[in-house]
């Protein structure tokens, strides 16, 4: 749907109709002591070509991977972005961020969603996956709401911390005026979660482990299903970097019930940490517990397919304060931008892009610690892990960014206060082996 | 939606207010929804069911209907643990539509009070309910 600003003929032709003779008319019912009479306080109006000037020099003051070397992920990932994306999403046909309502009026961009939810369904082994959320935090904040709604019993939600803690932090936004409880699946020394402390766990409604993990190793799927199917859980996984299921054996395979899942490295800019792409999906019996919007395919009176919104029932402008969630935006455009990406690589692209950043996390691993890193453990990863490092990197590390254009890992500390010294590396694709020897020549 | 006269009210069944039917047999009561919720909630898509074993006090939601119109909860007329849940309204959940004094029972508990079906309507009472 196109985005047409009104024109005075048209505020005319309303004012008209509603019986106003100006906008302020409109306003009548707010209280008077309640509208702001003065001024706003901002800075007088800039020419065009001020303004852009103004707009230039912001920007320049950030930097952007654009002219770095990114060796960080930690949930938002420097991926190579095809030119035929952005190119296509600009059409000013897709630019809302909202699901349309109006299928007569939004056939394309109807598609466009089904389209999305079908790959992502696809890509994750599930049979259903809604029209995007927010970002993998929210997303997997309404999996653990649905896992808690679910049981009528236990009231605690077992959180691995392995799993992002911005995410852990945006569930706990969300439980902690419900009076849900979440406890947290301490890690093993390999850098997992330990799946024992789970094992000793009661009380519990569900399970959420993040695979690969914040350290960006693969987690064990299989045992924690067993555990969760023993103790009658919901099954909850999550990831921040949806190109390891280019290569992972995929959630659905392992028996997930629920998957929330960052979309961000499908085609999406990193943009300064925003907006990304809540993914989120799960198994059929789940389809009515799940929140947001469903794109379905049907036929139309003439007998040709069209596309609808579906399973509305569950939202909350029919089930108000029983729905599913109160939150029933998506994000559209991201989700259509994810879709035209996956569509772009396909099923042997997104397999050949997963294994160049393994393959590339491999050899930054083997360059850094024959620079004198250490490794923590041998734990199966992606393209993201754990190293220990020499003394007097952190100042090293400061210096690379400032003089160097390289982003090398981020400090664990902060997150884990017992990992001093320890940090988060990450390759994707668009590093090359030139990028990893000059780093390793660096820090050594 | 039909008139009242259109509608079929089983005789050996009791009524609550909220259009729920319940009916004794050998201890176990049955639980379904009345004709008249039926037709009020039009084709009836998906049925959410309770697991047998939970356990619920006279007035409890214990599941849903949802209609392609509308979600709508239903309350249990009399305490009680489910023993058994209509498994095959997950295929035919219009079966409660269709048959809603027969097949599209909904399920059966082991009351824990069985004085408390005295307090619900017989047919006549419900019908004058519903005339208002």
């Amino acid at each position: 749907m196109r985005y047409l600003p009104h024109t005075q003929e048209d505020i005319d032709q309303m004012l008209a109709k509603s019986g106003q003779s100006s906008l302020d008319g409109l306003f009548t019912t707010i209280p008077d002591e309640l509208k702001i009479k003065k001024n706003l306080d901002l800075p007088e109006a800039l020419s065009e070509w001020d303004l852009d000037t103004h707009m230039e020099s912001l920007a320049s003051s950030n930097i952007a991977c654009r002219d770095y070397k990114c060796f960080i992920g930690a949930g938002s990932y420097d991926h190579y972005i095809p030119a035929i994306v952005p190119y296509l999403v600009s059409r000013s046909e897709f630019a809302t961020a909202y699901t349309p309502y109006q299928p007569e009026v939004s056939q394309g961009t109807l598609q466009g969603i089904y389209e999305f939810q079908t790959m992502v369904a696809d890509l994750l082994g599930m049979d259903i996956s809604t029209a995007s959320h927010y970002d993998c935090g929210t997303a997997l904040a309404e999996c653990v709401l649905i896992a808690l709604r679910k049981s009528k019993k236990a009231n605690k939600i077992a959180v691995s911390s392995l799993v992002h803690p911005s995410h852990r932090q945006v569930v706990e936004t969300y439980l902690r005026p419900s009076g849900f409880e979440i406890v947290e699946i301490p890690r093993t020394q390999d850098g997992l979660t330990d799946a024992a402390a789970l094992e000793a766990m009661e009380g519990l409604a569900g399970v959420a482990i993040q695979s690969p993990n914040f350290f960006g190793n693969i987690e064990d799927l299989s045992a924690f299903k067993t555990i969760a199917d023993k103790k009658n859980l919901v099954f909850i996984t999550s990831f921040t970097e949806s190109l390891a299921y280019g290569l992972l054996k995929n959630p659905g395979s392992f028996g997930a019930d629920l998957v929330a899942g960052e979309g961000q490295s499908l085609g999406i800019a990193k943009a300064f940490g925003g907006p990304g792409l809540g993914l989120l999906a799960g198994s059929k019996k789940m389809m009515r517990n799940l929140p947001g919007r469903f794109v379905g395919r049907t036929k139309d009176a003439n007998g040709d397919d069209g596309y609808v919104l579906t399973l509305a029932t569950r939202e909350q402008h029919i089930r108000r304060e029983k729905a599913s969630s109160n939150i029933c935006s998506n994000n559209g455009l991201n989700a259509m931008t994810a879709a035209m990406y996956l569509a772009t690589v396909g099923k042997i692209g997104i397999r050949e892009i997963a294994q160049q950043n393994h393959d590339k996390a491999v050899y930054l691993k083997s360059a850094l610690e024959k620079a004198g890193f250490e490794s923590i453990s041998d734990s199966p990863f992606f393209n993201e892990f754990v190293l220990k490092a020499p003394k007097g990197f952190n100042s090293k590390r400061a210096d690379l960014i400032q003089n160097q254009c390289i982003f090398a890992g981020i400090d664990l500390e902060p997150y884990y206060s017992d990992l001093k010294d320890h940090y988060l590396f990450c390759a994707t694709e668009k590093v090359s082996k030139k990028d990893i020897d000059q780093l390793a020549k660096e820090v050594q | 939606m039909k008139e009242i006269s259109d509608l079929t009210f089983s005789e050996d069944v009791k009524y609550t207010k909220d259009h729920e039917w319940a009916k004794l047999s050998n201890d176990i009561v049955t639980i379904g929804l009345s004709d008249y919720a039926q037709d009020q909630l039009g084709e009836i898509v998906f049925v959410e069911l309770p697991e047998v074993g939970d356990s619920f006090s006279k007035g409890d939601e214990f599941g849903s209907v949802e209609s392609v119109k509308a979600v709508s909860e239903i309350y249990i007329p009399i305490s009680g643990e489910v023993v058994e849940i209509n498994e095959d309204l997950e295929d035919a959940p219009e079966q409660v539509n269709e048959d809603c004094y027969k097949g599209g029972w909904i399920i059966k508990i082991k009351p824990s009070d069985l004085s408390e079906m005295d307090a619900l309507m017989d047919k006549a009472a419900y019908l004058d309910m519903l005339k208002g």
